[in-house]
């Protein structure tokens, strides 16, 4: 079973929840997909086996075989190439390497080159868990092919969590598409309601099942409970605010080393879950 | 001699627009009649490469110098291998404008005034951990 | 004209309740919401909608069935698995236009789609130029873009000094987009793990654009021994710390209230902003917000500009 953590709004607790709930129920595959800002490795602080570079690709031309004709400049949706003074220049932090200027060069004066534009980390951590993490190089604006490049080693046989993107953006239906279950971590705030909101049709149109695990329980109001009992969405858990789980976390602790009676309730939850799935 | 400068309006009154990629309009003037012609800038919603967006227009319309507030290294490189003399810090209404650059006053920006996307490809893209 | 865009690398920093209180503090701008996937900041300055429009930001590709003659040419040449079975995933295409290209029946075009709209409105500190992307939609990088571009125009059209922005959490396209050629970001952070590294990413990010940037950190009190870490981070990369702001519940408060927190409170973290605020002043040199010499502190449920004070 796949379960996915993911949050509308960042900084609500989807690595805190996501690495917490690795460590209690243990013997799986973890995936951080926030690749953007991969923190996971600060809570599970894995032994890595290695680093694979993910790479895409960036036309390279032939200046000898370019007729100048523009087609390719004409046809690039990001403004990466550019024709002046008979010359053909490229750029490549501006490619999303969708290879058109390839097919389309009518001389072949443009072929296949590569380029990294993120990597993706794989080693083992406590528990038998299989750590896999990926980071965005900066300066490059997608991380959607390292995602994808990512979810190409889980294993279906095994029981995975991906700590997915925050947001609604592509990162974020990239990390959360086709898995089995997503939990949506919240805060009961204005804002916290606002993207858990946005968050909740952003599954319902990929048709994720979800609940809701409502973190630092007790600071805002009641508006996400009442929220979720007028869309009849689960809260699948609480977790209260609390400074030991804060200070946790500002060290790279997960909250289960300080507060073991939560090991428990992860499991459990982790459970119910699969019992939802089948 | 053909000159363009990124202008927040369409007439000679307008003033400089500091930005190049995403300026409102380039004013494009013959320095020595004055005639002039506006032109919308296609690049003013770019996501990305705006710079270079701008520069091909500027490249495809023949002027010979560009002036401007602030340039990026992508429409510097654009602009220099189109063999086009950049000129950076202007500001003011166009016609005073075109007239210290007759009057030499403008200074040439060899390099990019505002940094960006440099040097990715090669860039040390190793992992720090705190 | 100039820019200032706040962002955090990590979410939940606080960057929007304090770009909602550097709203309330300046007194010539114009507020952007350019943090458009989790735009929150409408939730606390309660803006009256003055005009909208669509955002057509991106194009989907569209295959038209009746001249589809199944070839799968399209699938093949499409690198970004958008086409499956012959149907357009449009949640995966990116509009690049290559399977357009290499349809040999003309059955493929590129429509626009719309993927937002866009607000400028009006609100208790002035106007405020926002969006709200499409469920699911993508190119946010081009909607920031744009709603950038409309500030600007409206900032220019009010005489306005100063364009502030709520930037996107991360250092993805839709940040790129909301710092490239700003005159000043301020990245704020926290002292823990997660905090540290993003900050460290934001700032290669800015470093990389070359932008100017600041640093402050927040909820500094929760572990000191980090806000070492984060101060020597920026001491040795040549960049300046603002500002500590404390742990303080009247952040949540304020929130609950729809109130900017130098709006709601008196209290540290609120003077901490209103020291921080007084910094970014004088290192953007702005005229019309003119550094305060002594700020006591501003009244609760009426809307103060800092200066009033000085």
């Amino acid at each position: 079973m796949i379960v996915a953590i993911a949050s509308g709004k960042g900084g609500t607790g989807k690595t805190t929840l996501a690495t917490s709930m690795a460590l209690a129920v243990g013997e799986l595959q973890f995936l951080d997909c926030d690749v953007e800002e991969p923190n996971a490795y600060h809570f599970l602080k894995p032994v890595l086996k290695g680093t694979n570079s993910v790479r895409a690709f960036i036309p390279v031309l032939n200046p000898n075989l370019c007729s100048q004709c523009r087609k390719c400049v004409q046809f690039c949706q990001y403004n990466a190439l550019a024709l002046v003074k008979g010359r053909v220049i490229i750029f490549p932090e501006l490619c999303h390497s969708c290879g058109g200027c390839k097919i389309l060069c009518p001389t072949g004066a443009i072929r296949e080159g590569e380029r990294e534009i993120g990597t993706i980390q794989i080693g083992t951590a406590m528990e038998g868990i299989e750590f896999i993490d990926g980071a965005l190089n900066i300066g490059n604006p997608s991380s959607v092919p390292i995602i994808r490049k990512m979810k190409g080693l889980i294993d279906e046989d095994r029981r995975v969590i991906i700590d997915s993107s925050p947001g609604t953006s592509c990162a974020m239906v990239e990390s959360v598409s086709e898995v089995d279950y997503c939990i949506l971590v919240t805060e009961p705030t204005p804002f916290g309601l606002n993207d858990l909101r946005i968050a909740v049709e952003t599954l319902k149109m990929l048709q994720v099942p979800f609940g809701v695990v409502i973190n630092r329980d007790g600071i805002g109001d009641e508006r996400v409970e009442e929220y979720c009992k007028e869309e009849k969405i689960e809260v699948l858990l609480k977790i209260p605010d609390s400074r030991e789980i804060a200070e946790a976390y500002s060290k790279g602790i997960p909250f289960v080393e300080v507060l073991p009676e939560w090991r428990g309730k992860l499991q459990a939850l982790y459970e119910h879950i699969e019992g939802a799935v089948e | 001699m053909k000159i363009a400068i990124t202008s927040s309006g369409k007439d000679l009154n307008s003033t400089v627009d500091p930005r190049f990629g995403r300026c409102s309009y380039f004013i494009i003037v013959d320095a020595d009649s004055m005639e002039f012609k506006s032109v919308d800038n296609p690049a003013v919603t770019a996501s990305g490469g705006a710079g270079i967006q701008a520069a091909q227009m500027i490249a495809d319309e023949g002027v010979e110098a560009v002036i401007t507030g602030n340039v990026g290294p992508n429409a510097i490189r654009t602009l220099s291998i189109a063999g086009i003399e950049v000129y950076s810090g202007a500001r003011g209404t166009i016609e005073d404008t075109i007239k210290l650059f007759k009057e030499g006053e403008l200074t040439k920006a060899d390099s990019a005034t505002v940094n960006s996307h440099a040097g990715i490809s090669e860039r040390d893209n190793t992992r720090r951990r705190w | 004209m100039k820019e200032l865009t706040i962002i955090s690398g990590k979410g939940g920093t606080g960057k929007t309740t304090i770009t909602g209180s550097f709203g309330v503090l300046a007194r010539s701008k114009v507020l952007v919401d350019c943090d458009v996937d989790a735009s929150d900041l409408y939730l606390i300055l309660e803006p009256e909608v003055q005009s909208k429009e669509g955002f057509f930001g991106s194009q989907k590709a569209l295959v038209d069935e009746e001249k589809c003659i199944k070839c799968g040419l399209c699938e093949d040449n499409c690198r970004f698995d958008a086409i499956v079975d012959l149907k357009i995933n449009e949640m995966r295409c990116e509009g690049c236009g290559t399977c357009a290209y290499v349809c040999p029946e003309g059955a493929i075009t590129l429509k626009p789609e719309k993927t937002g709209e866009l607000f400028v409105s009006e609100t208790r500190c002035g106007t405020m130029v926002h969006a709200r992307l499409g469920i699911g939609a993508e190119n946010s990088g081009r909607l920031v873009a744009h709603v950038r571009q409309k500030a600007l125009e409206v900032a220019k059209a009010k005489d306005e000094e100063l364009v502030i922005i709520d930037g996107a959490p991360g250092v993805g396209c839709s940040v790129i987009a909301s710092i490239s050629g700003v005159d000043m970001v301020l990245i704020v952070t926290e002292p823990t793990f997660s905090g540290l590294s993003d900050m460290e990413r934001a700032v290669d990010l800015c470093t990389h654009f070359g932008i100017e940037t600041l640093v402050c950190i927040n909820k500094y009190d929760l572990n000191k021994e980090n806000v070492k870490e984060i101060e020597r981070f920026c001491y040795e990369n040549g960049i300046e710390v603002v500002g500590r702001i404390p742990y303080d519940p009247d952040v949540t408060k304020a929130m609950v209230n729809a109130k900017t927190l130098v709006e709601y409170s008196q209290n540290t973290a609120a003077q901490s902003l209103i020291e921080i605020w007084k910094r970014i002043v004088e290192r953007m040199s702005l005229s019309k917000s003119r550094p305060a010499k002594d700020v006591e502190c501003l009244c609760i449920d009426e809307v103060h500009h800092a200066d009033d004070y000085f």
